[in-house]
């Protein structure tokens, strides 16, 4: 490959994307714009926190600690049950918060010689509104226990903390793995498709075939420029989430734009491929829209849980390249695995991009036909 | 003789319709031949073939004494090509577009902005190197265009009717920069549906429904179709009922 050629092509892309001011501003703004928009409309009142209570043996004591959970006004009683089976299904659904388990015989315990137990259970598939459900709960069990102390009653509450991860929950931390997904595919295959079909258009791709410039340096020369809008707007979307509205990140910042990497070249091949088969740019942006897009967005996971999809739908989403994306990105951000866990994924979207890629390259050859 | 490109029955077909029909001719090397046929009479379409754009569906040619279909990437590099369309980018300043198309024939930086100088100098343009395209009147960036075309010194450059929307004489100046060209040694393969044009080339060939109906200097064929103009000759050609042309 001519290093040189291809550097000056790469130049030339910069510079198309550099004037165009526009839409560069656009385009970086994007990921802060949706990041805060999604964020707000998608963010869980702590104010109304639901609770689920499982009591074996209700008694004074525990129909007493209730009541001032209720008195809060911050918490709001889903559910009572004497068995813990509830909790799950509950927890699944998304329809409780918190679930207090209390340990058979509590009131008795609080008087005898072994400490109260109480399982606090939180959602936590939103890890800082979780800690802050549990640090309420907490607040208000504290209180009672120093209450009952201030008696003179010497009394142990012991209580023990399980952190539940309820993979169906949205919120702004599930929600921005997905926006890095949109965001990348639109700026990705969106402006790839353009580009190409505006040099289609203007007939400046005839004197580029003819020229010593191969078809792969011209792809090559259009995804570079491209990956680096991308690699910003990966980040901003990150400082954004983190800025706003304190969304963690647990696992490697490397390992997350490695992974970018691997999605943008996929959301370029596919831009590419839509280039090929339209002839105006207005017919290649609407196609990419209805191709990269609009699946990317509905059928990734990132809007609708999978899990919740008819059947017959959800085979349709391993297609969708931005399901893997998204899984991959979670999984980074909020749980902090890496490659052992999600080498999985990562293969399926290698070979997507691997796939494409070839693809796309072809589908410059059958202009020499 | 050494010829710059020759042509031997080159056919092309889009499905039944013939585009380019068993057309045969030879260019000189340094000449300066017309190609000339109305509008769909097939020169994008020949034009194609000989620059790699489309495979010949029949017939053999060699451009720059490489093989058409066989032996692109050696064209490639010898040949020079301005489209029918404009081919500079609108949104580059002068100088970008040039050091792109340098960068892309492999020319080194210092090579670059030495021809670069040379050229902006030639063409008048040094005061708007850095002035974007789009901002330059049509002439300009026509005259700047085939410039460009010619900036890695090729063999052999093909012009798809380079002076189309150009006034007179921004056009009388394109063509001394052709014949400037031509000094220098380099074939120039031109179409042009003005008749007037095809009076100032060495040869010309012209094209109807897709076959060569008449080949030979502008003098000749005057000559041989009693004719006053190039223009003449090709209304009489246009006109004559079809497989009497030739």
């Amino acid at each position: 490959m001519n290093l040189n050629a291809l550097r000056a092509f790469v130049v030339k892309e910069f510079h198309h994307i550099l004037r165009d001011r526009q839409t560069l501003t656009i385009l970086l703004m994007m990921p802060l714009v949706q990041v805060i928009l999604f964020g707000y409309a998608l963010r869980s009142d702590v104010r109304d926190i639901r609770l689920a209570v499982i009591d074996p043996t209700p008694d004074n004591a525990t129909i007493e600690l209730q009541s001032r959970f209720l008195s809060t006004n911050r918490f709001r009683l889903e559910t009572i049950s004497k068995t813990p089976d509830v909790i799950e299904p509950l927890f699944r659904r998304g329809r409780a918060d918190v679930a207090l388990v209390f340990d058979p015989g509590f009131a008795s315990h609080l008087r005898g010689v072994d400490p109260a137990r109480i399982l606090i259970a939180v959602d936590a598939s939103d890890p800082n509104t979780g800690t802050t459900y549990l640090n309420y709960t907490r607040a208000v069990i504290a209180r009672y226990q120093a209450e009952l102390n201030a008696q003179n009653r010497q009394v142990q509450i012991v209580t023990e903390t399980r952190m539940r991860f309820n993979p169906t929950l949205e919120s702004v931390n599930l929600f921005v793995p997905g926006l890095i997904a949109l965001v990348l595919v639109l700026v990705s295959a969106l402006m790839t498709a353009i580009s190409l079909s505006r040099e289609k258009e203007r007939g400046t791709m005839e004197v580029l075939l003819v020229s010593p410039l191969r078809p792969q340096h011209i792809i090559v020369g259009k995804v570079i420029p491209y990956l680096g809008l991308g690699f910003a707007n990966v980040l901003t979307a990150l400082l954004a989430a983190w800025v706003v509205f304190h969304v963690p990140f647990r696992g490697s910042v490397v390992l997350l734009l490695v992974e970018s990497v691997i999605y943008t070249i996929v959301s370029l091949a596919l831009g590419v491929l839509v280039a090929a088969r339209t002839s105006s740019q207005r017919a290649a942006m609407l196609t990419a829209m209805l191709a990269t897009m609009l699946p990317n967005a509905l059928l990734s996971g990132m809007i609708f849980p999978i899990a919740s999809m008819p059947a017959w739908l959800r085979p349709v989403t391993y297609i969708v390249p931005a399901r893997w994306f998204i899984v991959i990105a979670r999984g980074i951000m909020l749980k902090g695995v890496g490659l052992t866990i999600l080498w999985r994924e990562t293969l399926i979207l290698s070979v997507m991009a691997m796939l494409l890629l070839a693809a796309a390259m072809r589908s410059f050859k059958p202009r020499l036909e | 003789m050494n010829f710059a490109i020759d042509a031997r029955d080159l056919t092309r077909r889009f499905g039944s319709f013939i585009a380019v029909d068993s057309i045969t001719f030879d260019v000189g090397a340094g000449e300066v031949f017309g190609f000339l046929g109305a509008n769909g009479a097939g020169k994008t379409t020949a034009i194609k073939m000989l620059v790699g754009l489309l495979a010949p569906s029949e017939g053999v040619a060699h451009v720059a004494g490489f093989d058409i279909r066989t032996q692109r990437d050696q064209i490639r590099r010898n040949i020079g090509y301005m489209s029918q369309r404009f081919s500079l980018y609108a949104d580059l300043t002068v100088r970008e577009n040039i050091r792109l198309y340098g960068g892309i024939y492999g020319l080194t930086p210092a090579q670059i902005a030495e021809r670069a100088a040379t050229m902006l100098d030639t063409l008048g343009l040094s005061a708007n190197a850095d002035d974007l395209v789009a901002r330059l009147p049509l002439g300009w960036k026509q005259k700047l265009a085939f410039s460009v075309a010619l900036v890695h010194q090729p063999k052999i450059v093909f012009l798809d009717e380079p002076t189309g929307g150009v006034d007179p004489i921004t056009r009388r100046q394109f063509w001394e920069l052709i014949y400037a060209a031509a000094s220098r040694g380099t074939t120039v393969f031109v179409t042009t549906h003005y008749m007037d044009e095809a009076e100032y080339c060495d040869r010309i060939s012209i094209m109807v429904d897709g076959r060569i109906a008449a080949l030979g200097t502008p003098t000749e064929l005057k000559e041989k179709y009693g004719a006053d103009s190039v223009d003449d000759v090709f209304v009489r050609l246009a006109r004559a009922p079809k497989g009497e042309a030739a």
